[in-house]
């Protein structure tokens, strides 16, 4: 029998310092040790790796940046886009609304027929109150029609063309409107001014008249339907010395603000102009 | 073609007037854009189209206002007459006489609507129209006067260019 070679030897003594190492690691008794070689390795990876990433993004930032403007730019148009529907919808709501207390109005009088239209101007003279509105002959409109809103009596048609009208406001400085009073159920003259103020005028000095008062339309003269209320008593001037009470009235109608208007179809004014005594006359 | 070209230009200055502008009051005065385009066309030199643009200015808005079209038709001719007037004697200095033009015109036009009125049995304070609406107004065109000056002028040297002597 021959005696192991020293080569044998050398390779049993290897395997059993690889056996030992492994069972060493295994028991986790390797581990501070292969912490100090590991660490060296790490920190110059990681100082390459930064490095490397820093010299990409410098490299690649240019074609980030024109992306995130290309990006940017199409982002704002999304919301210019989406304020503008946003606008669009708000004003759909205010719409809505104002449509919605008209056809409201409407029902409270069902015996009046209406139509409805916008406002789409106004007169170019500051002196006189009209308005302008997108119907005229052509959706059946004529001239003296009343011209009302959710909240009352806004004015009449004054002139008509094919598509459009003109609508004299009772605050105009021209307009006047019989009216009576409520509770005391007197009777008076609304009149409009250079102002866009209302004010009442010959009511009878044995009325009484408070301030709080509603004012509706009378009826009479036939230039409106009764009924319709136009607006509050603000203030009352009596004198002993006056043949008639005054009053401010506060309009139930913004006029400022008129957007869409009702106009009574069914109602035709009566011209009482022949009726009317002229001076001499037999 | 200068002539022509009134129809669209105060037609749409006249839409925005009534649209916006009427709605935007400064007291109860508001501007008149239709008499500020007439005036500075009136003050350019080479402009020989100044009374069809008056009398074409104070047709459409005639058209339009509830105030009797005659007054609009006399007051644009009297403004235009008077801008006219204003280019001959002070053409050195047409800024100037854009601003007196306006001032004219705007207080002619009013005084011409209050006497309408009063004619038509409307009687208006006097008072309260000149605090309320005239002087609003005239300081409303004024301040209008200095741009409507600049963009007539370069829309009459486009219609109307400069002749060069060779």
């Amino acid at each position: 029998m021959r005696a192991p070679s020293a080569r044998t030897w050398q390779t049993a003594v290897l395997a059993l310092i690889v056996i030992g190492l492994i069972a060493l690691a295994l028991g986790g008794y390797l581990t501070p040790l292969s912490r100090l070689v590991i660490a060296p390795f790490v920190s110059a990876q990681t100082w390459l790796s930064t490095r490397f990433l820093t010299l990409q993004n410098i490299l690649s930032s240019s074609q980030d940046l024109t992306r995130l403007r290309q990006r940017n730019l199409e982002l704002e148009a999304e919301v210019s886009k989406l304020q503008s529907e946003i606008i669009d919808l708000k004003q759909q709501i205010v719409e809505t609304r104002v449509l919605s207390a008209l056809v409201e109005f409407a029902r409270v009088h069902p015996e009046n027929r209406y139509l409805a239209a916008a406002i789409i101007g106004r007169d170019p003279s500051p002196f006189v109150k009209y308005v302008i509105i997108n119907r005229g002959s052509d959706s059946g409109l004529r001239s003296g029609m009343p011209v009302v809103t959710s909240q009352g009596l806004a004015g009449r048609i004054a002139a008509v063309t094919a598509g459009a009208a003109r609508v004299e406001l009772i605050t105009d400085p021209a307009s006047s409107v019989n009216v009576r009073l409520e509770p005391s159920g007197a009777q008076a003259v609304l009149l409009g001014s250079l102002t866009g103020e209302l004010s009442l005028d010959l009511i009878p000095q044995t009325a009484s008249v408070n301030v709080g008062d509603l004012v509706l339309t009378s009826g009479l003269g036939g230039n409106f339907p009764g009924n319709i209320l136009i607006g509050q008593i603000t203030s009352v001037y009596q004198r002993e010395t006056d043949l008639f009470q005054q009053a401010s009235v506060q309009p139930v109608v913004d006029f400022s603000k008129l957007e869409i208007v009702l106009l009574i179809t069914n109602f035709r004014p009566v011209d009482i102009e022949p009726l009317v005594p002229t001076p001499g006359a037999p | 073609m200068a002539t022509l070209l009134a129809f669209p230009i105060l037609g749409i200055l006249l839409v925005l007037q009534t649209a916006i502008l009427s709605q935007i009051p400064l007291l109860q005065g508001t501007t008149d854009l239709v008499l500020l385009a007439v005036v500075a066309w009136s003050l350019q030199r080479r402009v020989q189209t100044a009374w069809q643009w008056g009398i074409i200015g104070g047709l459409l808005v005639g058209f339009v206002s509830a105030v009797p079209f005659v007054v609009y038709v006399v007051g644009y001719l009297l403004a235009v007459g008077f801008s006219l007037l204003l280019r001959q004697r002070i053409w050195q200095v047409p800024l100037l006489a854009m601003f007196i033009a306006t001032f004219f015109g705007t207080l002619v036009i009013h005084l011409a609507t209050l006497v309408a009125l009063r004619v038509s049995g409307i009687v208006l304070p006097l008072g309260a129209s000149i605090n309320l609406i005239i002087l609003p107004s005239i300081l409303l065109n004024l301040l209008l006067a200095l741009p409507f000056f600049t963009l007539l002028s370069d829309l009459a040297n486009f219609l109307y260019p400069e002749e060069l002597e060779m």
